[in-house]
């Protein structure tokens, strides 16, 4: 945080009055609930619709009738707001309450979009799954962010980093292995791990060697990335003519994908997508409960404080950028050979940047950067189940471009303080020199 | 930077000659890094070139003609150019007051879509052109201003730093203008009759004047953004309102107890900063393509963050740089034509052009460039900003 943002914030503070964030958003949460009860619960159709749990010969699944769905939510967004309002004794609810309603909005989301279609029953498991594995390069890269970001490196290069691994990964699956060999396959998947890990490196030299400013070497891997992949492709990947070939396989994970009705659905997947999750949670347990995450936090925090503890704070942000980048890499690998298996100029489409967007709405936190991770992964899929639903408002498609921005608008709320406050590692994007 | 005598130390004493020479033939001290970060980058370009065999030499040959070849290549190049100006004018602007609008991509496309909509307004052909086109040209620029304000504002009022939130304006923008442009149930903005996804083609009365049937047109949009950037210097340099521009970016707590009003200057320079986006913007609507197409101005405001660079944040000099830049796109195609080199290498050249102007410690060691004292971008023009 810089000097004229504490400037800006401490103007900002004491020219604000009334209302703090918790009621604004009770307030929020209350008219919500009013126009869900008074307004749509009598507005749309009143057949009742089913949630299924598997694909169609005579799925399981539950029935319902949408009105009394709306309306329970309804007037579970009011209780929030109430609460919000009541007195000491209680109020300890409505932090809870409010987190239950902002969960609650998915199931709301999901009855509203089955209601307004025609079609009477849809596979929400599937589309759970679907979430799951969009959200792929979302978490990966939202880890990547969090390894820099904790350590004090501004990341904005994480598209970039994402596209070399991708573009490199492939021309040497595509040069190498003809794109059809498994074991060149995974060879591959090295190669785009250790691309993303060294133009990671390129970022560490750039802006801690060099002091360079980290947003301007994040634009300098962004450009260069393109750039470069681009250049791949045209001389290389297209030259050997290969430009399509095999991807990784779907296996199911053993015991848990015997379960019935939602076992094969959920626990059969790709190996990139199963590695998010141990990336995840090793992220988890490597920065918060090793001597070693403790020390890349501090960095991030207080590095001169690290430095006089004689935390070694030039080498850790290497190290930490540096595995942010290998993690950026193999999310590179899931867009050029797992979720298809080609290479396309430009092929990761602000991934990075949605990456970047669900680590801010996640606090900087990893469960939290995953929380978003999936919620966005969850809009994606939700424009495509939409589109296949045909769902219409007032006569209208939901343009899937309007679920594709909502990551970007739900962020800014964020960051701007509306809903839970989003702070920023305290000494990202610092240059740190030495103490002599 | 010690324990100099490396591998590398031949390439250094040969890039010191070049430095010498250049030192006693020209007076060009605040302009080394820079042209030094040029040549650096087409050497590495090169290497690149010749690595998939073909003659580097040919191919920047090609490259130079496809530039300024004749008549018709440099009014194309300077075309080219002409938004560029107006994006890195958007960048260089808010580094003096000490932010980073990484925005420019967002106010560009804010400011095309309002420039297309009011110049395809039925009634805009009823008007002549001498008010037809200050009105498309305004409409951009207020579009631009719009989009550049919101993170000046969200940064004064809750202190969401404008690099976040200017990212995810960009994107929001992005998708909302290809909704609008796509869209043909309901049809927003679409113009129905094209095949490609772009708005209606504006009014006759509202298209600037053709300077050269060059590729692409060389229009009067020229003069709007030069202008600017002479507006620009005069406001920086010699205006109360750009001392403390000035100022801000320098340290706005020392500002802020001189008693300038610290949140002003920030809404007003990021607005401002959106407004030069939003004008290049609608030049290009407006001149070049007479309707708008998101695609057209795809990484221009991130371009500007390099050009801005590399003119070391000073209006006038951003007309050169943008030049250099523009050009560059604008010659590549030949470069593939005759030499079979993909376009891309122009790109790598130009980020590594934003490299080594980013990171002018490289360049400095290579050619033995002394830290010159009153460099006009010293290290604070930015840093105060992250």
């Amino acid at each position: 945080m810089s000097v004229v943002e504490q400037a800006a914030g401490a103007a900002g503070a004491s020219g604000r009055v009334g209302l703090d964030r918790q009621s604004v958003t009770g307030l929020v949460f209350g008219l919500l609930g009013v126009a869900l009860i008074a307004g749509v619960a009598p507005a749309i159709s009143g057949t009742s619709r089913k949630f299924n749990f598997e694909p169609p010969p005579d799925p399981a699944g539950i029935g319902f009738h949408p009105p009394t769905w709306v309306i329970s939510i309804g007037v579970l967004l009011l209780l929030t707001a109430v609460l919000g309002f009541a007195p000491p004794e209680v109020r300890g609810w409505a932090g809870p309450a409010r987190l239950l309603s902002a969960v609650a909005l998915i199931p709301l989301v999901l009855v509203l979009s089955l209601a307004l279609s025609d079609n009477p029953s849809t596979n929400v498991i599937n589309l759970f799954n679907e979430s799951l594995v969009l959200a792929t390069p979302l978490a990966l890269g939202a880890t990547t962010g969090l390894w820099c970001e904790r350590s004090g490196i501004i990341n904005i290069g994480i598209e970039g980093t994402m596209l070399a691994g991708a573009g490199i990964g492939y021309m040497a699956y595509a040069t190498i292995g003809d794109a059809q060999s498994t074991g060149w396959l995974w060879f591959s998947i090295l190669v785009s791990v250790l691309a993303g890990g060294l133009v990671a490196s390129l970022l560490a030299v750039l802006s801690i060697r060099f002091g360079v400013n980290q947003i301007v070497a994040g634009v300098v891997i962004n450009l260069f990335a393109l750039g470069l992949t681009g250049f791949l492709r045209s001389e290389v990947i297209v030259k050997t003519g290969i430009t399509t070939g095999v991807g990784t396989s779907e296996f199911g994970l053993p015991l848990l994908a015997e379960i019935p009705v939602i076992g094969d659905q959920m626990f059969r997947g790709k190996p990139i997508y199963w590695m998010m999750y141990l990336v995840v949670i090793g992220t988890w347990l490597v920065m918060f409960r090793t001597p070693w995450g403790l020390r890349v936090r501090s960095c991030g925090e207080n590095p001169h404080a690290a430095e006089t503890l004689g935390v070694n704070v030039v080498r850790i942000r290497y190290q930490s950028v540096i595995l942010g980048g290998l993690i950026a890499g193999l999310a590179g690998a899931w867009f050029s050979m797992e979720s298809q298996t080609r290479f396309e100029d430009n092929m990761t489409n602000a991934a990075g940047f949605i990456a970047l967007a669900a680590l801010i709405f996640g606090k900087w936190t990893p469960w939290g950067a995953f929380g978003g991770a999936l919620l966005f992964g969850f809009s994606r899929a939700l424009g495509t189940r939409l589109q296949f639903l045909g769902v219409e408002v007032s006569g209208f498609e939901i343009p899937s471009e309007f679920l594709q921005a909502l990551p970007f608008a739900v962020t800014l709320v964020v960051v701007a303080g509306a809903v839970g406050r989003s702070v920023p590692p305290a000494a990202a994007g610092q240059p740190f020199h030495r103490s002599k | 930077m010690n324990g100099a005598r490396s591998p590398n130390a031949g390439i250094s004493r040969a890039a010191g000659q070049v430095h010498r020479l250049l030192t006693e033939a020209w007076r060009l001290q605040p302009l080394y890094v820079s042209l030094y970060a040029i040549l650096l980058s087409f050497v590495v370009g090169g290497v690149l070139i010749s690595i998939i065999g073909v003659n580097p030499f040919a191919a920047y040959w090609a490259l130079s003609r496809g530039m300024v070849g004749g008549g018709d290549e440099i009014a194309g190049s300077v075309a080219r150019s002409v938004p560029f100006i107006g994006s890195a004018l958007a960048l260089a602007f808010a580094f003096r007051a000490g932010l980073f609008n990484i925005g420019a991509e967002g106010q560009l496309l804010a400011g095309g879509v309002t420039a297309a909509y009011v110049g395809a307004l039925s009634w805009m052909s009823d008007l002549p052109g001498i008010a037809a086109i200050p009105l498309i040209l305004i409409a951009g620029t207020l579009g631009g201003a719009i989009w550049g304000g919101i993170p000046g504002v969200l940064r004064t009022k809750t202190g969401a730093h404008e690099v976040i939130s200017t990212i995810m304006l960009n994107s929001l923008v992005l998708f909302g203008v290809r909704w609008m442009v796509n869209s043909r149930d309901p049809v927003v903005l679409r113009d129905t009759e094209s095949t490609v996804p772009r708005t209606d083609p504006i009014s006759d009365t509202a298209v600037l004047p053709e300077l050269a049937a060059s590729q692409p047109v060389l229009h009067v949009g020229l003069f709007a953004l030069l202008g600017v950037c002479f507006v620009v210097a005069f406001v920086l340099n010699r205006t109360t309102f750009g001392f403390e521009v000035g100022t801000v970016g320098l340290n706005p707590h020392a500002s802020h107890y001189a008693g300038i009003n610290v949140n002003r200057v920030i809404v007003i320079a990021m607005a401002a900063s959106g407004a030069f986006a939003g004008l290049a913007a609608a030049s290009e609507v407006s001149g070049t393509n007479g309707a708008f197409q998101p695609g057209t101005f795809f990484l221009m405001g991130f371009d500007g963050i390099a050009i801005a660079l590399l003119a070391r944040t000073n209006p006038v000099a951003i007309i050169a740089a943008a030049l250099v830049w523009g050009s560059m796109l604008s010659g590549a195609p030949l470069m593939q034509q005759e030499a079979d080199v993909s376009i891309d290498v122009v790109r790598i050249i130009q980020a590594l052009v934003l490299l080594f102007v980013a990171a002018d410690a490289i360049v400095r060691y290579l050619f033995r460039v002394r830290e010159s004292a009153q460099s006009p971008f010293q290290a604070t023009s930015i840093e105060g900003a992250v």
